[in-house]
């Protein structure tokens, strides 16, 4: 008996459910395990705010993330002596609401990972799905790809690219999205290698189902729960770039509010109002905490019984 | 052992001759080079002769190959914003960055491999679950902001060490910490994971059934299976380090290849970004190699096999 059947059995009782001898169904397994997984829960539940702080960000606030108010400039956060209530996290340099610019940047930041990993995911798993699957002279050609990605100075290339593009937000997500598909690609070569000598891939092959109908069908629905962890990674991994990059300069362009560019625009300040560069940074390292925890949760929960 | 490291030095020779053409592309995508080079207020039949001066009006694959040449002859030619050789640059800057690297790396390994392993040895304890938080931090740690935080800490309010500049050794501080924090989570995870493993393994269990002591079979026995993907991600964690090392250098001011690259950028100087960009691939894919070579020398598994 596994813990999680065990702990099935002994909550039997409680449940009053005294006849039932059917193991738990996969997806209350899962419930059970995702509830008593407290990196899941926080990451989840952080995730899930910014969310909606993002979607609901113009109903949050009162001000506008770029109205500029000069005679409001560098007021302190509430907490501090100088602080106002009209101006909860202070304002920046040019008098914009603080707390306004770091809840429209959530946007940014979202958009960014989510978009990122997206395209590099679409482009790592099908890399991925046809070396590991195919084999041979394909799977070379797919390594070799994967070689020529790893070799490259990622986050160089990924700033001339942006200073010969333009660091529009589209921009900044389409050169992310080219820098982080290498993971994805390993992964999903090395899990498709696994499954296509698998019973039921070899059971397709014999009632004679198409490659495109084994790959789509079979293969891919199984490599997803991977897909999903390597994309809840690299989404915070593009929120990292995207920040250094946009703190740099080289990425997102004032006024946008981009958290990066945020603790960029603070750092002039940084001596006397470390509040412009903690604020923005805390914004980030949490959200990239909560990403990454919910990815591992997500491995944990989704891992074969036993395996925990 | 040998047809393996044949393949494998044929696959990297391969990778370098790739990237090469990606950053001789790269080159120009930035821009009419010709245009670029005769200045804002040349004619058109100015930029026309630069072109032909420089080769610019032959096909792509000649430019590439005469690129190429002056580029194994140590020719990478000339920085359009000082009109200085790149290899000079390249070769004034190298060394802060290669120190910058190495240090960072050494400090990485040094906190992440003892770690590693008192973790593993010591499962679900509060040292390990202590170690794993550490690692979720420092992964989630945007490099650039920790640099800032530590020069307001360390520089400005406790004014100990210096925070820009590369003049002396106290100088790389900072930057060490800050760099080398960024590889830390993962050095140690591989530290910790291989060994538990090796922890686990038949090899050990008969270690301690012979009554080895507990010290011997840890570090001759067990860390030095373990060790081994930790070789190879100390390689390629190099290899990044030195393309990474581009944001902490421009937090520190540290006037390495990533500072200059950076710059170059920003003053659309692309023959030294380009140069730099395959520079930088060409160690990295270097340096993956030499990990092959140590891990089939250290390991008898792909030595005989």
């Amino acid at each position: 008996m596994t813990s999680i059947e065990h702990r099935a059995a002994l909550s039997l009782p409680r449940t009053g459910a005294a006849i039932e001898v059917e193991a738990p169904s996969p997806r209350l397994v899962m419930r059970r395990r995702a509830l008593s997984h407290p990196g899941f829960l926080f990451g989840a539940v952080v995730m899930l705010l910014t969310i909606l702080v993002a979607i609901f960000a113009p109903l949050l606030t009162s001000y506008d993330p770029y109205a500029q108010d000069l005679t409001q400039r560098l007021i302190p956060p509430v907490w501090s002596a100088k602080g106002s209530w009209a101006h909860l996290l202070g304002t920046d340099g040019l008098g914009r609401d603080y707390l306004t610019r770091l809840i429209y940047g959530a946007r940014i930041s979202l958009i960014v990972g989510f978009g990122a990993a997206a395209i590099a995911g679409l482009i790592g798993a099908s890399l991925g799905l046809i070396g590991g699957y195919f084999g041979g002279r394909a799977d070379a050609f797919v390594m070799y790809v994967v070689n020529v990605k790893l070799a490259m100075p990622g986050i160089l290339v990924a700033l001339s690219l942006i200073s010969v593009f333009g660091g529009s937000v589209t921009m900044v997500v389409a050169i992310l999205g080219l820098l982080f598909w290498d993971r994805f690609a390993v992964v999903t070569r090395s899990v498709t290698q696994q499954i296509r000598v698998s019973d039921y891939v070899t059971a397709a092959e014999a009632v004679g189902a198409s490659r495109t109908r084994i790959i789509l069908g079979e293969i891919l629905p199984n490599v997803m729960n991977h897909v999903i962890v390597i994309a809840s990674l690299e989404m915070a991994s593009a929120i990292l770039v995207e920040a250094a990059l946009s703190f740099l300069g080289l990425g997102i362009r004032p006024p946008t509010p981009s958290w990066g560019l945020m603790i960029s625009e603070g750092r002039n300040f940084m001596f006397f109002q470390p509040y412009l560069v903690a604020i923005p940074g805390i914004a980030i390292f949490v959200l990239v905490i909560a990403i990454n925890m919910l990815g591992d949760g997500v491995r944990d929960i989704t891992a074969p019984e036993g395996r925990n | 052992m040998l047809r393996f490291l044949i393949h494998r030095a044929m696959i990297a020779v391969l990778v370098a001759l790739t990237v090469s053409i990606i950053g001789f592309a790269l080159l120009r995508l930035s821009g009419d080079l010709a245009s670029a080079l005769a200045g804002d207020t040349a004619k058109p039949e100015q930029i026309a002769q630069v072109a032909h001066l420089y080769g610019l009006d032959r096909p792509l694959y000649i430019q590439y190959l005469n690129w190429a040449d002056k580029a194994l002859h140590g020719d990478l030619g000339r920085s359009l914003f000082s009109n200085e050789p790149v290899s000079f640059l390249i070769g004034q800057r190298i060394g802060v960055t290669i120190q910058l690297s190495l240090m960072s790396l050494i400090f990485a390994l040094v906190i992440a491999i003892p770690l590693g392993v008192i973790a593993a040895t010591r499962p679900n304890s509060w040292i390990d679950r202590a170690a794993l938080a550490f690692s979720v931090f420092g992964q989630a740690m945007p490099s650039f902001w920790f640099g800032l935080l530590l020069i307001i800490i360390f520089g400005v309010t406790l004014r100990w060490l210096p925070i820009s500049g590369s003049a002396s050794f106290a100088h790389f501080i900072l930057p060490t910490v800050t760099l080398g924090t960024s590889v830390m989570p993962a050095i140690m995870r591989l530290t910790r994971t291989g060994m538990l493993d090796a922890l686990d393994s038949d090899y050990i269990r008969m270690a301690r059934a012979k009554g080895l002591s507990a010290g011997s079979v840890l570090f001759k026995h067990a860390l030095r299976n373990a060790i081994l993907p930790v070789v190879s991600l100390s390689a390629v964690s190099l290899g990044f380090l030195l393309g990474g090392s581009v944001i902490v250098e421009s937090v520190f001011a540290l006037n390495g290849i990533g500072f200059l690259a950076f710059q170059s950028i920003l003053r659309t100087d692309f023959p030294v970004v380009q140069s730099i960009v395959v520079f930088v691939s060409f160690v990295y894919i270097f340096l993956t190699l030499l990990s092959d070579v140590i891990n089939a020398y250290l390991d008898p598994r792909i030595r005989l096999g």
